[in-house]
């Protein structure tokens, strides 16, 4: 299967006139996977088994045509849990975990008949930029397998934007389905805070994380999103609010939208070439007849320390429950209590997620909590209000996704403040709770550039009607990078 | 040189909801290890937890009964610390803004009454349960881990072991009339930890104190407070120095035994819970929780001995536990006279309850078969020696008194028509006893009674026999 | 405000991890690096600013009282590394921890 030449709609139409099987269909996915992921390393798990007999009983029970995910297989981050499909989050300390419950948004994507076609790779437990830091395999960038794929939803990325998937679920806490997007020059979306349910995701940080749809469509992302949003009674942070049809408004009508570009985004730090980029795209919706002026977020600079306090400290605490008890790893050869978690942890975790878990410890710690967690819980109240200020006049803010396009791999995982500050576009985002999405408005040697759009709470309306007036004003979502000769 | 006791208490009391904290796992004691758990209790990946409605306004309801104010923006906190029983190695508490705060209960002491303050009051989750085994491995049992808690923090007034004492038995008392607890402190659904210090007389700083932890008996609180105060008196006349310790009770001994010195105060990274968006109880809320809480054992009292004449003692028997309260009042209600009742409560019911060690609900009897039976004395039907026969098949049998009394032929022979001929008949063959009658001899009524209870049964009104008997005496 | 290895050996020891002496040395040093990253937050005048905790829109989010009976054991057993007759089963405290 070339997903290359479909989009959803598309790939809806070939198996409603039948001219292809959902068993088809899930047979070619797998072997094409098996073949593209020699250079992209982007599944830690295959589904292939259960796959086949879900595309099967599919077949039988006949197609569904009001459901356009049906019989589509799609990509699975591995921080998502699923029912009796090995969940590690790319840790050691999960190695041989087997799910004895299905995340929330996993029963949706079953009673929409999408297909779990396996489990991608990631930075562990969602920590990182670079889908390095994963324990078990490192995934390459689909456009130059020398780079990284961006993370932590990596693989996710690299599986759809080499044309292994149509689709991916991914999650964002940092940034981490919006960074990995604009390096692998696909469409990544961060919703709302509380519009899709986190219950079933391993935790990172809980006032942060939130699930998203990684596609190479405007469109396409919006369908995704519809079928995994709403109100969940196991989450109580998921929000009540209606969930509209977000393919609605996709007319690419952005006559008189009102769009800021915060002066902080497109300072210093961010590269030539992506500023010349973002430049372009602004210039692209004006002409689109959108109004663009230069705002500012006084405070997004802060945005990183902000993160790494609040992000580790929930993580510390997140992260306690793998103690070698009642599942996961634990270490052989303990005597007392105190080793088996002692040494379940210390050979289970990875050095950044023990940096990450050490930073919030001591970030909670009594001596140290009004200086860090109370300061940075202080300054995100900040980074909202400055939201808040400019969506009392724009319908969306724009800028760059990353500073940079796609780095080399092993570039940068020595150093984690470099790495951290990465970071520094897409954070504030997740700090006040906002929808953003990433989507592709150029390139550099070869490398995508992401143009990140970022819209009020709950209007991812308004964001993807945009993102879908950009993709149809220009010709970068067709680019498609090219493997051993051919896509 | 004189000292003075500094004591505080931490009570925690296990909730009776039917579902726990933050998961809907059931709240059931004595279940099969590991049976009344889901993923949630075990702090599986991925899995957030669902508040409780009905805990938190178990909660509200406790602290509105112990005279708290309660905090109309609140939220939960985690409590960061690793343990087997603690699944998440965080428990779900509140830290920072319990849902009561403020509140005091009245304790009597020798006649003495005095206000114990309540620091704050929250709720929070109970942890499961890690048996130590000599096999040299813990095994943990989940199924408690969950469960509700109210965490009951008392200002430092505590000044005596008997103080300590009382200020338990109060609290236990309005907990259970709340209705948010069994208080069974056999099942440890009330634990005690307890905080001591010594000082001289008259210094304004307190000493260093030690602390007790989880004790489930008040008479180990009692004797504990006792041997500790003595112990750190002692220690301190001798030129020694209190050490911040945690001390066990040992039960045979009677004295505490040292466990451990704290090394400064443990650091469990207490944070704003993010998986349970903050709370914010209106005052509607807080009325409507007001209004279901029960009538509490002050009030009752209150009523009991000025409304329906019972006595002071009486009324607070009646009022130790909600069970036997509310036994009592439905009793009444039924058509009982309210004296009576408590009579019959007190006596016959609760020397019932004693010999068969049973609580009150676990009979059969019902405050209207009590009742039933109560009217069925008072109007004649039976009499009472009768009345103790009905009582047993009542609250052994559950079978409704007037009925049964019917069925078995019990009910007392008081018509003067059929009496007459069966006291005439037995005068005709006594002679005897008549003539003794006659000649003073008191005694011969007695017997003569006790031949026409024989001709009947027993089942003729001794009251009405005797005043045929004594006017067919006279009339001979 | 640096951090020493003690004190990071303190933190470690709270969250239950260990590090060789190199990887202290490595660790303390990064630790200390990202610290004084997130020190530049004291420059913001925060007095009076209350705190973000919860970025949810929903509040006072609850769930009736009403028991649903829990998973089977044999299936939460299923990931446990050693249990024994329906108890999970670890080596056992060699020091009383706090808690009971």
């Amino acid at each position: 299967m070339d997903y290359f030449k479909y989009d959803l709609a598309g790939l809806h139409e070939l198996l409603v006139k039948k001219e292809l099987s959902v068993s088809e269909l899930v047979k070619e996915t797998i072997v094409n996977i098996k073949k593209r992921d020699n250079d992209v390393a982007a599944f830690l798990t295959l589904n292939e088994e259960e796959a086949l007999r879900q595309a099967e009983e599919l077949d039988r029970k006949g197609f569904d045509k009001d459901n356009p995910l049906f019989g589509i297989p799609l990509g699975i981050k591995d921080n998502i849990v699923t029912k009796n499909l090995r969940t590690t989050a790319a840790s050691k300390i999960l190695e041989n975990f087997d799910p004895i419950y299905n995340a929330t948004v996993m029963d949706k994507l079953q009673a929409a008949a999408a297909i779990t076609i396996g489990k991608t790779n990631m930075d562990e437990f969602a920590m990182g930029g670079s889908t390095e830091n994963s324990a078990f395999k490192v995934t390459k960038n689909a456009w130059d397998q020398t780079k990284v794929p961006g993370g932590s939803s990596g693989g996710s990325a690299a599986a759809v934007a080499s044309g292994e998937v149509i689709a991916a679920l991914g999650t964002d806490t940092g940034g981490s389905i919006r960074q990995p997007a604009s390096f692998n020059g696909i469409v990544g979306v961060k919703p709302t805070y509380g519009r899709v349910s986190r219950y079933g995701i391993i935790a990172f940080a809980s006032s942060l994380d939130q699930v998203g749809p990684l596609t190479r469509s405007v469109k396409d992302n919006a369908l995704v999103l519809n079928a995994i949003s709403g109100l969940d009674p196991h989450d109580s942070t998921s929000s009540k609010q209606a969930v509209p049809d977000f393919t609605a408004k996709l007319d690419g009508n952005i006559k008189n939208m009102r769009i800021a570009v915060p002066k902080e985004f497109i300072g210093k730090g961010v590269a030539t070439e992506v500023k010349e980029a973002i430049k372009k795209a602004i210039t692209t919706f004006e002409k689109l007849g959108a109004v663009v002026d230069e705002v500012s977020l006084p405070h997004s600079k802060y945005g990183i320390p902000v993160y790494y306090i609040i992000a580790s400290s929930e993580a510390s605490s997140n992260l306690q429950r793998f103690d070698g008890i009642r599942y996961g790893h634990r270490a052989q050869d303990v005597k007392n209590l105190e080793d088996v978690y002692v040494k379940s942890r210390s050979e289970g975790f990875g050095d950044e997620v023990k940096r990450r878990i050490m930073l919030g410890t001591f970030s909670l710690s009594a001596g140290t909590y009004d200086a860090f967690f109370k300061k940075a819980a202080q300054v995100r109240t900040l980074i909202c209000r400055d939201f808040e200020h400019v969506f009392a006049d724009y319908d969306l803010i724009l800028g760059p996704t990353t500073p940079t396009p796609a780095f080399g791999i092993g570039e940068d995982v020595k150093d984690p403040i470099t790495m951290y500050l990465n970071d520094i576009l897409t954070v504030p985002v997740n700090l006040a709770g906002l929808p953003g999405m990433s989507l592709p408005a150029g390139s550099s040697n070869g490398l995508p550039i992401g143009l990140q759009l970022i819209a009020n709470r709950f209007d991812e309306e308004t964001m993807y009607r945009a993102g879908y007036a950009f993709e149809q004003a220009t010709d970068f979502h067709k680019e498609v990078p090219t493997f051993g000769g051919q896509n | 040189m004189n000292f003075e006791t500094t004591i505080g208490l931490e009570v925690h009391v296990e909730m009776k909801t039917n579902s726990k904290a933050f998961s809907p796992a059931p709240v059931q004691y004595g279940a099969a290890p590991n049976t009344n758990t889901n993923v949630v209790d075990w702090g599986y990946p991925g899995v957030l937890p669902t508040l409780n409605k009905g805990a938190l306004e178990f909660g509200m309801r406790a602290a509105l009964a112990l005279n708290c104010e309660i905090t109309k923006d609140t939220h939960f906190d985690r409590k960061n610390y690793f343990y087997p029983d603690n699944p998440k190695a965080y428990q779900i508490t509140q830290a920072q803004e319990p849902i009561g705060h403020d509140g005091w209960v009245e304790i009597e002491v020798d006649g003495k009454k005095k206000k114990v303050g309540i620091a704050e009051m929250h709720v929070e989750e109970d942890a499961g349960k890690n048996t130590h085994s000599p096999d040299g491995y813990s095994y943990v049992d989940l199924n408690r881990q969950g469960t509700p808690l109210i965490e009951i923090v008392s200002k430092p007034d505590i000044s005596s072991a008997e103080e300590a004492y009382a200020y338990l038995v109060r609290l236990r008392q309005i907990i259970q009339f709340t209705g948010v607890s069994d208080v069974k402190m056999e099942e440890g659904s009330m634990r005690a930890d307890v905080n001591i210090s010594v000082r001289p007389i008259g210094s304004d700083k307190f000493g260093t104190k030690t602390e007790m932890k989880n004790l489930n008996s008040f008479e180990h609180v009692r004797k504990g407070v006792q041997y500790e105060a003595k112990r750190q008196e002692r220690l301190l006349l001798s030129g020694g120095v209190i050490q911040q310790e945690t001390r066990r009770f040992d039960e045979a001994s009677g004295q505490t035994i040292l466990m451990r010195v704290k090394e400064g105060s443990s650091d469990y990274r207490y944070f704003p819970e993010p998986d349970i968006p903050p709370l914010h109880i209106s005052d509607e809320w807080i009325q409507e929780v007001k209004a279901s809480i029960p009538e509490m054992p002050d009030k009752r009292r209150k009523k009991y001995v000025e409304k329906w004449n019972i006595p002071e003692y009486d009324a607070g028997v009646l009022t130790q536990t909600k069970e036997m309260s509310d036994f009592f009042e439905e009793t009444v209600a039924q058509g009982a006279q309210a004296k009576l009742a408590a009579n019959w409560l007190m006596g016959e019911v609760n020397a019932y309850l004693n010999t068969n060690k049973l609580e009150l609900l676990d009979t059969k009897l019902t405050p209207e078969h009590l009742a039933t039976m109560i009217k069925l004395i008072e109007d004649g039907t039976i009499s009472s020696k009768i009345a103790k026969k009905v009582f047993k098949e009542t609250i052994s049998n559950g079978s409704e008194p007037r009925n049964w009394v019917e069925e078995k032929g019990l009910v007392q022979l008081s018509d003067a028509k059929v009496l007459e001929p069966i006291i005439t008949a037995v005068l005709n063959d006594n002679q005897k006893s008549i003539e003794d009658y006659q000649n003073g001899k008191g005694r011969a009524i007695g017997f003569l009674v006790g031949q026409i209870m024989k001709q009947t049964h027993g089942k003729a009104n001794p009251k009405v026999v005797n005043k045929l008997l004594i006017k067919n005496l006279k009339e001979r | 405000m640096a951090i020493n290895a003690n004190e990071v050996e303190h933190v470690a020891k709270l969250a239950k991890l260990a590090f060789s002496k190199d990887e202290l040395q490595k660790f303390t040093g990064q630790l200390g690096e990202i610290i004084e990253m997130v020190q530049q937050l004291s420059d913001v005048d925060t007095e009076n600013v209350p705190v973000t905790t919860h970025i949810s829109n929903s509040q006072g989010v609850m769930r009736e009282d009403k028991a649903v009976p829990g998973t089977s054991r044999d299936l939460l057993m299923e990931n446990v590394p050693q249990h024994q007759d329906g108890y999970i089963k670890v080596p056992a405290i060699i020091d009383e921890s706090e808690e009971a």
